[in-house]
């Protein structure tokens, strides 16, 4: 019984932390929604993709190869690339579940493992239920795939500054994860800094800005945090914490 | 020409197959202290590369990109939950972009 009480506990806190995701996940996924209509997707079919995916810079890749014609083998390699930092993600998560979870509720959880649902869960004190990604999942997929489909139906209906407006919300999450964390830790308010700083420069400098959105972020990922992993090696006590 | 349900299988079984991997078979706690701190350190580096300067570029304008990551930081740092500082974040953007 006071397992069961600790998941409601978790899935009401899933559910609070999945709203505003949901919601930006429908404003994001109606941007997607008119690079599948260009591509010459159904409603329905881009909302299989997009909920089958969960992947917002592998939609708009899916979605731009299949206009293309492309091969695929193409597609695989691409997503591939393009989604490489789940796989980052998804080993920091592995370490976030308690040992003992089963392989069942791994795979479930496995099925949304989004920057937004990692962000979320990876703040969570301690060790991750799975119910509290199970409740941001039911709520969020819907939003991106509804959001998928209502872009395809509807086109350029919503004015763009309602677009704009909505596109910044899953940056406002992010740095309500990022900054009660930095105001803590002097060291990781520097890493955010770095990572900022360098994260600039490869958006503007020649050529490295030519690359995807998806491998930058891995590139950028793997030098820094593997750096600062060399040089400043955690406390057991943090990382557990 | 190929099959579009074919694509989409692709991209389905591609992207969940990269989560599902490390999430299955790697789940003893891993020892090595560069390792961990590695993977410690990853989220941090993650998020704020894809917030910054992507915030900046989402919006119609510079200015109300980053009017809104100011806002967001100001907000966070007072204590607002995940929602608040979102919504805030919106909110800001929507009434730069209404006056410029």
């Amino acid at each position: 019984m006071i397992i069961l009480k600790n998941n409601i506990k978790w899935y009401k806190k899933g559910l609070i932390d999945g709203i505003p995701i949901a919601l930006g996940y429908f404003a994001v996924a109606f941007t997607l929604g008119i690079v599948a209509k260009k591509a010459g997707l159904t409603p329905l079919q881009a909302l299989f993709a997009a909920g089958l995916t969960n992947a917002s810079a592998g939609g708009y890749a899916g979605f731009t190869l299949i206009e293309q014609n492309a091969s695929y083998l193409e597609m695989a390699l691409t997503q591939l690339i393009v989604n490489a930092r789940y796989i980052l993600m998804a080993f920091a998560l592995s370490q976030k579940l308690a040992p003992k979870t089963s392989t069942l509720h791994r795979s479930l959880v496995a099925f949304d493992v989004t920057d937004e649902i990692f962000g979320i869960s990876i703040a969570v004190k301690g060790e991750l239920n799975p119910f509290y990604n199970y409740v941001a999942m039911t709520i969020s997929i819907p939003g991106w795939a509804l959001g998928t489909y209502f872009g395809v139906v509807m086109g350029n209906i919503l004015p763009s500054v309602v677009v704009n407006a909505l596109n910044v919300g899953l940056y406002g999450m992010f740095i309500a994860i990022l900054v009660p964390i930095a105001a803590k830790d002097k060291f990781i308010t520097k890493l955010i800094l770095i990572s900022a700083a360098a994260s600039l420069l490869f958006a503007k400098l020649p050529f490295i800005s030519g690359l995807s959105e998806g491998l930058r972020i891995i590139i950028l990922t793997v030098i820094i945090s593997l750096g600062a992993a060399f040089l400043f090696p955690v406390k057991e006590d943090k990382i557990d914490a | 020409m190929h099959n579009i349900y074919i694509y989409i299988f692709i991209m389905a079984a591609v992207t969940y197959l990269i989560r599902l991997l490390p999430l299955t078979f790697v789940r003893k706690k891993i020892t090595n202290i560069t390792i961990r701190s590695f993977l410690y350190y990853v989220p941090y580096v993650t998020l704020t590369v894809m917030t910054f300067p992507a915030i900046i570029d989402a919006t119609q304008s510079v200015w109300s990109g980053i009017a809104a990551l100011i806002a967001g930081i100001l907000l966070a740092y007072i204590g607002a939950s995940l929602f608040g500082v979102a919504v805030c974040s919106c909110l800001v953007v929507f009434l730069i972009e209404l006056i410029l």
